[in-house]
C-alpha cells in the first residue's frame, strides 16, 4: 500500500470514527446536561500515597476516556473528587453533602472498610447509587441488604483464601503459622480468613501467634524478635503501604525471611520498595496477572493512559486501588447503558441499580461478574506470586505467578464467607 | 531468662527511639511553655530530607559510612530553617495570648507543613534503608538484631546527657532557668529573652528533625508520618511530665518496656499498652513523674 493510499484510509477511518462518536454522543431523551459522579478516596494521610492518589488519578484518566468516547448515554461525566480522610462519621456527613448539596447522580469510592460499612445505610436512605471501590470487608452484603449499594471488586476473602492456597502449593509441609496484622477491621478480617483457610486446608497446622500492632506503628523490633524466637513455618501479614515496606525491610535485615516464609495478602504502589523474598498477592488480577490477562486491551489502554498523564515509571506497578476504581466506572457505565436500552430514555436511579444487579462487564482487570451478595458483589480471581529482585531490570518482579479462579476463592451466592471456609469450601471450582 | 533478655533489649531500643522523637517536644514546652503541634511535621521534614540525602548519596556509590553524617546534616538544616521561621514569624506574636490560640496556631502550621511535604516529596512512600542495613546484625539471646537500633540507643543516651549538662552545668542553662522561671525579671536582668526563645525553639526543631532523620532508615516515609509520631510523643511526655528531659527519658523507658512486654505476653494489648500506662500515671499523678504543679496567676 502506497503512503498516499495509507493516508486516505486513515482519513476515512478517522472520519468514520468521528461520525460513530457523534452518533453515540447524542444524549438520550430525558438526559441531564451532565452526569455528576462523586469520587471518594484518601487524598491526604498515610493511605493517600499507596491507595488514594493512584485511585483518584485512575478515575481521572478513565473519566476523561469515557468523555472522549461520548460520555455515558451521550452525557458528559463530571467527577467531584472528595477526600475520604477522617473518621467514619465525617465520611458519612460528606456523603450527605455530596448527595444533597452537590446532587451527584452516583458515588464511587471508599477504601476503608469502616467507611464501606458506615455509608450503605445512608446511601439507601438518600437513594443514591453507590459503588464501593476498594475496601476489603466481606461484611457489607453478608450482614445486610443494600438496594442502592454495589461493590465491583472482590472482597478480602479472595486474599486470605488465595494466600492459603498459594502457601500450601509451594510449602505443603507447613506446620505452624503466625500472624502480624494491624489492629483494625482490615487486619482482623484478613487474619481470620487466612488462618481459618489454612486450618481447613491442612488440619494439622498450628497457630502459634497473632500479634496486633497499631496502624502506622512503624517500629516492629519486638514483634520481629518474637517471630524469630517462635520460628513459625509461615508468617502472614496484611500490612500495607509504609507499614508493609517498613516491616519487610526490618524483617529482611534481621533474617526473618531465612527462618520463615512471609506471605502478604496485598500490594499497593510500593512493590519497588518491598524487600524481595515475600509471597505476595495483588487483591485480584491487577499487579500480578497471567500472560493471557496481560493481553487484555483495556488493561493496556489503562496503563498507557495512566502512564501518559501521571508519569508512571517504566517498571513500576499501578496500585490495585486504581484498578478497582476503574472497575467501578466500567460497572457504572455498563449499568447506565443497559438501563438506557431497557427504559428507552434516561433511566431513574432505581433502573440503573436494577441494571447493575448481577451484571457482567469488561474492565482492565478482566471480565467482572456481579455474582454474589444478591448480584451486588463482584467476584475476582486471586493473583499470588513471589517477589524477586531482577538485577537486569534493577527492580522487583513477580515470579511463580499463580492465578486462582474467581469461583475457587469466593463463596457461592447466599453463603457467608467464614461459613463457606469452615464447611470446607463447598462448590469451589479450582 | 533468655526471653526476658530479648524483651528488655526490644524495650530498650524502642525506648531510645521514643526518647529521640519526643525530646524536642518536651524541650520546647519546657522553655517556651508552648505545646508545638507542628513537632511531628518538623520530624517528618527531617526524615524526608534525611532520606532524600541518603538516597542521592547512595546512588553515587560512595562510602556508606558517610551517609550517617547526612542524617545529622538534614536535621540541622531543617531546624535552622524552620525553627527561627516559625518562632519569629508566628509564635512570637501569640506568647501573651491564651493557650488555645497558641495551639490553633501551631496546628495551622502543622497543616501547612503537611502539605509542604506532599508538594516537595509527593505522596509515594520513600524508603532509604541503607544506613539501617549497612551496619549488619548481631546475635543476642539467640535472636538476630540489627545494629542500627543500638546506634540509636547510643545517640539517644548522648543527646540526653548533653541536654542535661547544658541545662544544669552551663551559663546557658542558668539563662534558660531564669527565662523559664520569670520572663519579666529575666528581661530586667539584661537577658535577651526573645533571642533565647528563638534559640530554644530552634534547638527543639533540630531535635525534632533529628528524631525524624535518624528514624528515616528504619521506616518507610509516607504522608501523615508526623501525626503518628506527635501522638506517641504526647503519651511519652505526659507520663514523664511536660517540659522535663528526664521525664521524657523515663516516660520513654516505661512505654518501651511495657509495649515490648505486651507484645510477648499480651499481644492483644499491644495497641492499648501505651495509653493504659498514660491513663494510670495521669490518674495518680496528673502532672506526670517529673512535671511540676503550676500555680495559676490570677
Amino acid at each position: 500500500m502506497s503512503r498516499q493510499s495509507s493516508m486516505r484510509c486513515a482519513l476515512v477511518a478517522s472520519v468514520g470514527l468521528l461520525a460513530l462518536h457523534s452518533v453515540s454522543a447524542a444524549p438520550v431523551a430525558g438526559a441531564p446536561s451532565e452526569l455528576k459522579v462523586a469520587v471518594v478516596a484518601f487524598l491526604s494521610g498515610p493511605a493517600s500515597g499507596p491507595f488514594g492518589i493512584p485511585s483518584r488519578n485512575a478515575a481521572d484518566v478513565w473519566i476523561e476516556k469515557i468523555n472522549r468516547e461520548g460520555g455515558i448515554g451521550g452525557v458528559k461525566v463530571v467527577p467531584v473528587f472528595t477526600d475520604e480522610a477522617g473518621p467514619a462519621d465525617k465520611v458519612v456527613t460528606e456523603f450527605r453533602r455530596l448527595a444533597l448539596d452537590e446532587k451527584v447522580s452516583a458515588v464511587i469510592g471508599y477504601i476503608s472498610s469502616a467507611n464501606c460499612l458506615a455509608v450503605p445505610p445512608v446511601a439507601d436512605e438518600l437513594k443514591v447509587l453507590t459503588i464501593e471501590s476498594d475496601c476489603g470487608t466481606d461484611r457489607v452484603f453478608e450482614e445486610a441488604k443494600h438496594p442502592y449499594v454495589f461493590r465491583t471488586h472482590a472482597h478480602t476473602v479472595i486474599d486470605g483464601v488465595g494466600a492459603a492456597r498459594y502457601v500450601l502449593s509451594l510449602h505443603p509441609e507447613v506446620k505452624t503459622i503466625a500472624g502480624i496484622n494491624q489492629d483494625y477491621a482490615w487486619g482482623r478480617d484478613s487474619w481470620e480468613v487466612f488462618q481459618r483457610s489454612m486450618r481447613k486446608l491442612k488440619p494439622d497446622v498450628q497457630v502459634v501467634d497473632a500479634m496486633w500492632p497499631k496502624l502506622f506503628a512503624g517500629e516492629y523490633s519486638a514483634e520481629i524478635s518474637k517471630l524469630l524466637v517462635e520460628k513459625p513455618t509461615v508468617v502472614f501479614t496484611s500490612f500495607w503501604g509504609g507499614d508493609l515496606v517498613t516491616f519487610a525491610g526490618q524483617a529482611k535485615a534481621r533474617g526473618l525471611f531465612d527462618e520463615s516464609v512471609v506471605v502478604v495478602n496485598n500490594t499497593g504502589s510500593d512493590i519497588k520498595d518491598i524487600a524481595p523474598g515475600v509471597l505476595i498477592g495483588s487483591r485480584g488480577p491487577h499487579g500480578i496477572v497471567s500472560p493471557e490477562m496481560e493481553k487484555n486491551p483495556l488493561r493496556k489502554e489503562f496503563i498507557t493512559l495512566y502512564r501518559q498523564k501521571y508519569g508512571l515509571a517504566k517498571n513500576d506497578y499501578i496500585a490495585h486501588g486504581a484498578y478497582h476504581f476503574v472497575q467501578a466506572l466500567q460497572g457504572l457505565r455498563a449499568a447506565y447503558e443497559k438501563a438506557i436500552k431497557t427504559a428507552g430514555r434516561w433511566p431513574t436511579t432505581e433502573q440503573v441499580a436494577a441494571a447493575l444487579e448481577g451484571l457482567e462487564f469488561d474492565t482492565p482487570s478482566g471480565h467482572i461478574v456481579m455474582a454474589i451478595g444478591g448480584g451486588h458483589q463482584a467476584i475476582e480471581p486471586a493473583g499470588y506470586a513471589i517477589l524477586k529482585f531482577d538485577p537486569a531490570l534493577g527492580v522487583n518482579v513477580f515470579s511463580d505467578i499463580r492465578m486462582f479462579p474467581a469461583r475457587c476463592v469466593n463463596p457461592p451466592d447466599g453463603m457467608k464467607s467464614l461459613e463457606w471456609i469452615d464447611r470446607g469450601f463447598p462448590g469451589a471450582q479450582c | 531468662m533468655r526471653l526476658l533478655l530479648v524483651v528488655a533489649l526490644d524495650g530498650l531500643t524502642y525506648a531510645s527511639w521514643l526518647f529521640l522523637v519526643s525530646a524536642g517536644l518536651t524541650f520546647t514546652y519546657g522553655v517556651l511553655r508552648v505545646l508545638n503541634l507542628a513537632h511531628g511535621n518538623l520530624y517528618a521534614l527531617g526524615a524526608y530530607l534525611g532520606a532524600t540525602l541518603v538516597l542521592r548519596y547512595a546512588a553515587t556509590g560512595s562510602v556508606p559510612a558517610l551517609a550517617y553524617g547526612l542524617l545529622f546534616l538534614a536535621a540541622v538544616v531543617i531546624g535552622l530553617v524552620f525553627g527561627p521561621l516559625i518562632e519569629r514569624g508566628f509564635l512570637r506574636r501569640v506568647y501573651s495570648r491564651d493557650e488555645e490560640v497558641q495551639l490553633l496556631l501551631t496546628f495551622s502550621i502543622s497543616l501547612i507543613l503537611e502539605d509542604v511535604v506532599k508538594l516537595v516529596w509527593g505522596v509515594n512512600p520513600i524508603f532509604a534503608d541503607m544506613p539501617y542495613s549497612y551496619l549488619g546484625r548481631v546475635r543476642l539471646g539467640g535472636v538476630n538484631y540489627a545494629w542500627y537500633p543500638f546506634l540509636l540507643t547510643a545517640i539517644a543516651l548522648a543527646i540526653g546527657v548533653l541536654l542535661w549538662l547544658v541545662v544544669t552545668r552551663t551559663r546557658l542553662g542558668k539563662v534558660l532557668a531564669s527565662v523559664i522561671t520569670d520572663r519579666e525579671v529575666s528581661l530586667t536582668l539584661g537577658i535577651n529573652v526573645p533571642r533565647v526563645y528563638t534559640w530554644a525553639f530552634t534547638a527543639g526543631a533540630v531535635l525534632a528533625a533529628l528524631g525524624g532523620a535518624l528514624t528515616a532508615p528504619m521506616f518507610s516515609l509516607a504522608p501523615g508520618v508526623g501525626a503518628e509520631v506527635l501522638v506517641t510523643s504526647f503519651a511519652v511526655i505526659a507520663i514523664g511530665g511536660l517540659g522535663s528531659i528526664g521525664g521524657a527519658a523515663l516516660g520513654a523507658l516505661i512505654v518501651g518496656l511495657a509495649r515490648s512486654a505486651a507484645v510477648y505476653f499480651f499481644p492483644e494489648l499491644d495497641l492499648f499498652a501505651i495509653y493504659l500506662i498514660m491513663a494510670l500515671v495521669l490518674l495518680f499523678r496528673p502532672q506526670g513523674f517529673f512535671g511540676e504543679i503550676e500555680v495559676r496567676r490570677i
